[in-house]
């Protein structure tokens, strides 16, 4: 038995697709089409049945041969995803109607996947390039599944669309509102959250240094600030609008406020980050306040203003959306939230939420790289 | 005597500060409501009668301290807890429901961190999608996750706990992926020396080692949790909680109402934080913890 390595996984995927050929019957027309041979029903996978068996059962046999890992892995991505992407094609036109072998294939598929997701991330591979690219498909073959699962499930037990509409349903309605998407995404977000967000963080970026000279403050508003950060702050944002009316300014103004916070505790922390050898050699050095400021505790205390500008991306997300409830000029990704949920259009709101959930890893995505290039001392990007 | 006066009197001082300058905001941002009042009665006021006023509005752009202190007062002890004026009434709608998304945010968080230490392929894949999906604006989508389970029969305290979860587990798995791993690679050696099974050392290094991670993100969590409940509550015309008095109160303009109700939030908030750091602090010492 040198040649064969079992895993369990790819057991399992066998034996699920026994099982499932042991059910046979795989949706509700195929059963009435055996029921009346002559009449000529029309069913799912009527042609790729056999197809999709086969894609599943040699591709978990060949993974378990003694092959060299990365082609295990790449039969097993070849034949996961072919199998899940003839499984989703073939539901079409007859959602609603898969019986219990369709879920059993499906999860057979799943395995497989997972099953090179554990291959993939035991390569050790020493190229750079190579490296980067395992580390990014391993992810994406996850969130591709979650996709693939959700497709199938919805479509599959035929679950209505207006309670949880299909991936792909919401890939296309993104596809065709472009225009409004764009229209909120301006107001939402190149309006009221960058103006409040810059605001936000550059006033506590500023109290923070201003608690730093005077220590009576520091001192009285490290404890409020540290309680304030548990607050529900977004409670204030009825009493921003009412304040400064539906326009973009009363988000800004909540976005600024929620960020305002995490931005002083976090600088103010660190500030005091610096050790006292390399405070006591800038005093050596006869530097000034602004210059011991600038040279060291600044760059010092950037690991926690980087953590801090992390945290406010998505609060400041989530502040202007959640403003955006209260009141608002007829554009904008809260209003579209709240108004198409009223009138039961489910996909749009995924759309909206799939551009706002885009928009803020972006967001956090390049304050990380921003942060990779200011901090590349810090030991943990070393 | 020295603890008072490095610790508590700045924080007075400050606290004390904010209100002046409270008093001073309501005082200019009421003005121009009551000048118009005043020339439209005919009447006019000295300095002092006229900041008097500003101050005693009963619909004010931004209430003064006492006001919200009566109001808030009257609406804690002096109604019958049962009666919906009651803040204590609302505050326990969503304390209730903070609370059971807070254990099952908690349950979540500990399960998945408990798989990502123990599985390489859970720990690269799963990891990054944890992190990407907290830059989904949550929030946002509660109303719908309401619409949903309103659609499907389910009402009440689950779809609002199932947001308090959503947004309390990320805090608890990363702290515990940190916690778990943070016992010393000597003291998993010693384990495996033992021949301890991966339970055993769970159990008996990983899981105490973890404790004040889990407590430092517990309090984290319970934070959002609180949040999340309350703005699961604005939408889709709830009718109790700490948000439905939010949402209510700024469709009359009531502001008075309003800042109470934040304050009763804010209040709840404070205890629910300091109950986790306690119920900390009491398992740090029964486990043998001492004071760094």
């Amino acid at each position: 038995m040198r040649w064969f390595a079992p895993s369990w996984q790819a057991l399992l995927a066998v034996v699920l697709c026994i099982g499932a050929g042991l059910l046979g019957v795989m949706s509700l027309p195929e059963a009435t089409a055996l029921a009346q041979p002559a009449a000529s029903i029309a069913y799912p996978w009527a042609a790729s049945k056999s197809l999709i068996f086969d894609a599943i059962l040699i591709s978990a046999a060949f993974s378990m041969m003694r092959v060299p890992p990365a082609v295990a892995a790449l039969a097993l991505f070849a034949g996961a995803h072919l199998a899940a992407w003839l499984l989703l094609s073939g539901i079409a036109g007859f959602e609603g109607t898969a019986l219990a072998p369709f879920y059993l294939l499906m999860a057979a598929a799943w395995l497989l996947a997972w099953r090179c997701v554990t291959i993939l991330s035991g390569l050790k591979p020493t190229h750079r390039l190579a490296k980067t690219l395992v580390g990014l498909l391993i992810p994406v073959i996850f969130g591709a599944w979650l996709l693939i699962i959700w497709e199938g499930v919805v479509r599959g037990a035929g679950i209505p669309f207006i309670l949880l509409p299909p991936p792909s349903a919401i890939g296309a309605r993104i596809a065709t509102s472009v225009p409004i998407l764009a229209a909120d995404v301006r107001q939402t977000i190149f309006k009221a959250v960058i103006a409040g967000y810059a605001i936000g963080c550059g006033a506590g970026f500023l109290t923070a240094i201003l608690a730093d000279r005077v220590s009576f403050l520091r001192r009285g508003l490290l404890p409020i600030g540290n309680m304030v950060s548990a607050l529900p702050i977004i409670g204030v944002a009825p009493i921003m609008v009412m304040w400064f009316g539906f326009d973009w300014q009363s988000k800004a103004a909540v976005v600024s406020i929620m960020t305002f916070f995490p931005m002083l505790v976090n600088t103010v922390t660190g500030l005091a980050e610096s050790g006292h050898m390399e405070r006591d050699l800038m005093r050596t050095y006869a530097s000034s306040y602004w210059q011991t400021l600038f040279k060291l505790r600044l760059p010092a205390a950037a690991p926690f203003i980087f953590n801090a500008l992390k945290i406010n991306a998505t609060l400041a997300l989530i502040g202007a959306i959640v403003a955006e409830f209260f009141g608002t000029p007829v554009v904008g990704m809260g209003f579209r939230i709240s108004t198409e949920v009223g009138r039961m259009n489910i996909d749009m709101v995924w759309a909206e939420i799939a551009v706002a959930a885009l928009i803020g890893s972006v967001f956090y995505g390049i304050i990380a790289l921003i942060e990779r290039v200011v901090t590349f001392w810090h030991p943990s990007l070393r | 005597m020295d603890r008072t006066r490095d610790k508590v009197l700045p924080v007075l001082a400050i606290l004390a500060g904010l209100v002046v300058v409270w008093y001073v905001g309501a005082m200019l941002l009421n003005a121009p409501f009551q000048r118009d009042l005043d020339r439209r009665a005919g009447e006019t006021r000295g300095t002092v009668e006229f900041i008097g006023k500003t101050l005693s509005q009963p619909k004010p752009t931004l209430p003064a301290p006492h006001q919200v202190a009566a109001n808030f007062f009257e609406n804690t002890f002096l109604r019958k807890i049962t009666s919906n004026q009651s803040l204590v009434f609302h505050a326990w709608i969503t304390l209730s429901s903070t609370l059971l998304g807070f254990v099952f945010g908690t349950a979540l968080g500990i399960a998945i961190a408990v798989g990502i230490v123990h599985f390489t392929s859970l720990d690269r894949s799963l990891m990054p999608w944890l992190i990407a999906s907290q830059t989904i604006p949550i929030l946002a989508i509660a109303p719908m996750v309401i619409v949903v389970f309103a659609a499907i029969g389910v009402t009440g305290i689950i779809p609002k706990s199932l947001i308090s979860t959503y947004l309390s587990f990320f805090p608890v798995a990363v702290g515990m992926v940190k916690g778990l791993r943070s016992p010393e690679l000597t003291h998993l050696d010693l384990m495996h020396t033992y021949n301890a099974s991966p339970a055993q050392t769970l159990w008996k290094l990983r899981v105490p080692a973890s404790m004040p991670f889990l407590f430092a993100s517990m309090k984290v969590a319970v934070a959002a949790s609180l949040v999340g409940a309350i703005v699961a509550e604005l939408p889709t015309g709830a009718v109790a909680g700490i948000g439905a008095k939010l949402l209510s109160a700024s469709y009359y303009s009531q502001t008075i109402d309003m800042w109470s109700a934040l304050v009763a939030g804010s209040i709840v908030a404070g205890l629910l934080v300091t109950l986790v750091g306690w119920i900390g602090r009491l398992v740090d010492r029964s486990m043998g913890a001492r004071p760094a």
